[in-house]
């Protein structure tokens, strides 16, 4: 700050004089005259002037001057701005700002500036900007403003501040104006610690910085307590909304596992199938959605937004197909024998990524995201993507859906049947084999749902199942075999403490430790978070 | 006295096996070192560094088939106790490097020089010494398998849930030694060796003794097996992989048996991996992968699980097939081994020998049939 302190001196000049220049209200043709005549000294006060008249071409006129565009054409005398375009300028009316053809370089004139007039400009552009009728334009020099604490703004922040009407602009220059109370030195007590309050309030990791300096900085005891208190309230609350973003991450990572553990906890969960090539489901998901998006990319771009609706029927029946195939021709010779499905389905995944390896090749596929899954917005001070957020809807929505086949529909109640007691329901007529075989379709094609999720935030590569299949194990095995909403809590616990390992233990160790956790909480509850109770069990 | 009562645990069968192996492990060497290279018999380096390796593998699957074949725990996490004791060797061999290392650093091996570490970590110490490095061999896998057995068969985690268990321990610990931080060597791990108790691990000598004694651990494993499989205890071990409640309420106590059995299958799977790893130069996490463990059980399969003879079979002629396809048809391995899989479980749950087992008894059968 202290070797700033020569330049701020000439800025307050120059602020000051900007308001005495309001008074004079000249109209924008005369200020401009004066600006692209006579000499730099004048040319100082022409800018102060211009930037004083609150007009709305002040600030481009003026940008384009400290960037060495505002010309004046030499055949006619009128200010122009020009941009390059090819070998000629192309040309605005500056007081217009309408258009006005083009020219070559050696039909014009530059107004010329040095870097004592850049000085001058940048700081007459930063208070033209408050008072911009523009409300963007106004708002972004708050909080630019904000950041830099000049406090030779204060005198045009006052002004601009009593003119505001819009109360999130207000508020935004209170806190710019308390900003910058804080950074001068000479402020008295009593604003500087109204600004603290302002400060406290606003609550982020910006005013924290403003109020550690002023606390180190502060002369007078009063303030500087005020100061350190703000700050460690603005520590708590950081330290709560921090928190918050983790849970949101947990919660977003725990969907992903959710989705790739539903299909799961139906074949392994009602089931007792120990299908190790579930995750390759989850591939042939990815890679339907892959697929789908290439055949739009060559003959209907147009659809491209809706892709995934697309792809999700598409790979329901893919994965829930080659599942049925499956259960048909191998799985149903191994029902009792856990083991050697075990075995069995783990060979089948190799041969299915060796499959999708030959075929599409084993680099990464490149999914797109649609234009609604991509961006993201601020909720407080979460910082939330819209593709994460819809894969925390989407998760939720297959659970729901899930829960409703298996409660609501005939083949939830023979699924149900089967599962509680085969040879009674075999007795009372419901075809076991077959019930055997849409159970089994109906995790895979959940499973190859959750693939066209993936794809959104996970290469799409023949290795991608297999990345998932311990992770879903867990999970189901975590939640309670044979209990979908365990498998639920399983997946969003799992999620959130992985995520609120991260920062002290690192990625990977945060997931070791997650690892370790499991396999000791196996140990201590062997059927999981909400074992089913019963004979069943056994 | 103790090895006639091994050597009498044993069947005629498996005596001519054993000795079989031995003779393998002393004949090929000897075909390596005294013939001419020009003399047909002769058998080149390269070829004695691929047995040796499936000799190791071979051990690795008996192993796997003490615990699943005769006591029906279906570990996959062998891979981890086998990598443990080559990490336990590997560490005793980047000692040995010295200062022959690229930065020349006397005591720090070169990865810990270029992650600026000042001093040797703890747990280094000690593997300088030779004796050392064997016991932890042995010691490093057995205590880990105690640990976990002892919370798993105490709390009767049985099946697919300690199958589960093992294979996310085996994956806990390959995200584990991948890191740097762990200071055994990241994802590049241990290599770089130069000797093994003062010989070149480059030597065709050094190599023909360890070719020799990885057919003697073999023989020593398939005699040791064999007289707890032969014995009481054995017995009650096949009780308790076929009815382990009922046992239970007879009063055994099954956890015991089973920890037993766990804890020498893991040591005998630490010293697999201590012989493989000086004849192959190189020890890396990924061999904690997930699959190289299942792929230890699909040996088991192949040979016939349950039989001691089976898992060695298993091992070599699986291994000799990747081997042959990798080189000739490198996209068909995943299939092969995938249809192996699946072939394997849904036609021959009793593998190799149990096929031959079969015919053998339907020929029998055919033959008592004939005079009548």
């Amino acid at each position: 700050m202290q070797s700033l302190r020569p330049f701020s001196v000439l800025l307050s000049v120059v602020a000051s004089l900007a308001l005495a220049g309001a008074a004079l209200a000249a109209d924008l043709a005369t200020l401009v005259g004066n600006l692209t005549s006579g000499g730099l000294s004048e040319r100082e006060a022409a800018i102060t002037a211009l930037a004083a008249s609150g007009e709305e071409r002040a600030a481009p006129i003026l940008e384009a001057l400290a960037a060495g565009q505002l010309y004046v054409r030499t055949s006619d005398k009128v200010a122009v701005i020009g941009k390059a375009d090819g070998n000629r300028l192309a040309l605005v009316d500056a007081i217009s700002g309408s258009p006005a053809g083009n020219a070559v370089e050696a039909d014009l004139e530059r107004v010329r500036v040095n870097n004592r007039l850049r000085g001058t400009i940048e700081a007459a552009v930063g208070s033209l900007t408050l008072m911009s009728p523009n409300a963007k334009v106004r708002l972004s020099a708050a909080e630019s403003l904000f950041k830099r604490r000049d406090p030779a703004a204060l005198p045009a922040l006052d002004q601009a501040l009593a003119a505001e009407k819009d109360p999130r602009i207000k508020r935004a220059m209170t806190e710019a104006r308390a900003a910058v109370v804080l950074a001068t030195a000479d402020a008295p007590a009593a604003q500087k610690l109204a600004a603290i309050g302002v400060l406290r309030d606003r609550a982020d990791r910006d005013s924290l910085g403003v109020l550690n300096a002023a606390a180190s900085a502060a002369s007078d005891a009063e303030v500087k307590a005020a100061a350190l208190a703000a700050a460690g309230s603005i520590e708590q609350t950081l330290a709560a909304w921090q928190m918050a973003q983790n849970v949101w991450y947990g919660i977003s990572l725990g969907s992903v596992l959710l989705l790739a553990a539903i299909g799961l906890a139906i074949t392994f969960g009602t089931m007792g199938v120990i299908n190790m090539a579930h995750g390759e489901m989850v591939m042939l998901g990815a890679y339907t959605t892959f697929v789908v998006q290439e055949v739009i990319r060559t003959s209907a771009p147009h659809l491209f937004d809706v892709s995934l609706a697309i792809a999700l029927p598409l790979a329901f029946v893919v994965s829930g197909a080659i599942g049925i195939l499956i259960e048909r021709t191998i799985i149903r010779f191994l029902y009792g024998r856990p083991l050697d499905t075990l075995l069995a389905t783990w060979g089948l995944s190799l041969v299915l990524q060796q499959a999708v390896r030959s075929i599409f090749g084993s680099s990464n596929r490149e999914v797109g995201a649609p234009s609604w899954m991509s961006g993201a917005f601020q909720l407080g001070q979460l910082n939330i993507t819209y593709g994460r957020l819809w894969i925390v809807v989407f998760s939720l929505v297959v659970f729901a859906a899930l829960i409703l086949i298996l409660r609501k529909t005939p083949l939830g109640l023979y699924m149900r049947a089967v599962t509680q007691n085969r040879p009674m329901a075999s007795a009372v007529g419901i075809r076991t084999p077959r019930v055997d075989a849409l159970t089994f379709g109906l995790g895979s094609g959940i499973a190859g749902l959750a693939g066209v999720a993936l794809s959104q935030i996970d290469n799409v590569s023949p290795n991608l199942g297999q990345g998932y299949i311990i992770d879903s194990f867990m999970v189901v095995v975590f939640g309670g075999v044979g209990n979908l909403f365990g498998t639920l809590i399983g997946a969003l616990t799992l999620g959130v403490v992985n995520k609120f390992l991260e920062p002290y233990a690192g990625a990977v160790l945060g997931k070791i430790l997650v690892l370790v956790f499991i396999i000791m909480f196996i140990q201590r509850r062997p059927r999981g978070l909400f074992a089913l109770k019963g004979r069943s069990v056994e | 006295m103790i090895t006639r009562f091994l050597w009498q645990g044993m069947d005629r069968n498996l005596r001519l096996f054993v000795l079989l192996i031995l003779a393998v492990g002393i004949s090929l060497p000897l075909a390596n070192l005294i013939l001419a290279a020009t003399n047909p018999a002769h058998v080149p380096s390269w070829v004695l560094q691929l047995v040796g390796k499936y000799l190791c593998y071979a051990l690795l699957a008996l192993a796997v088939d003490l615990v699943w074949g005769f006591c029906g725990i279906l570990s996959l996490g062998h891979g981890a106790f086998f990598a443990l004791g080559g990490y336990c060797m590997g560490m005793y061999l980047m000692r040995q490097i010295g200062s022959r290392g690229v930065y020349g650093n006397p005591i720090l091996p070169d990865f810990m020089v270029f992650l600026n570490y000042k001093e040797l970590p703890w747990f280094w110490h000690g593997f300088n010494h030779f004796w050392f490095a064997a016991i932890m061999v042995v010691l490093v896998p057995s205590v880990l398998a105690f640990a976990l057995g002892w919370f798993a068969f105490r709390s009767r985690v049985t099946g697919v849930y300690l199958s589960i268990i093992t294979q996310a321990m085996t994956f806990a610990l390959m995200l584990a030694f991948f890191r740097n931080d762990m200071g055994l060597g990241g994802n590049n791990g241990l290599t770089d060796f130069k000797d093994i108790l003062g010989y070149s691990v480059q030597a065709d000598g050094t190599r023909a003794a360890l070719f020799f004694a990885s057919s003697v651990a073999l023989a020593l494993g398939l005699i040791i097996s064999a007289a707890v499989v032969g014995s009481r205890f054995g017995k009650a071990l096949t009780a308790v992989r076929d009815a382990e409640s009922r046992m239970r309420f007879l009063g055994y106590r099954v956890e015991g048996f089973k920890l037993f059995v766990f804890v020498l299958s893991a040591a005998m799977a630490g010293v697999a991996g201590a012989l493989y790893v000086p004849q192959i130069g190189i020890i890396n996490p990924g061999e904690f992968a997930p699959g190289n463990s299942i792929e230890a059980v699909l040996w088991v399969a192949v040979g016939g699980r349950g039989t001691l003879i089976g898992p060695i079979i298993g091992a070599v002629l699986v291994n000799f097939g990747k081997t042959w396809l990798t080189g000739a048809l490198p996209e068909v391995w995943l299939f092969a081994l995938g249809a192996l899989f699946i072939v394997v479980t849904l036609l021959l749950p009793k593998g190799i020998v149990g096929l031959w087992g079969q015919m053998k008894s339907r020929s029998q059968s055919r033959k008592a049939r004939a005079p009548a």
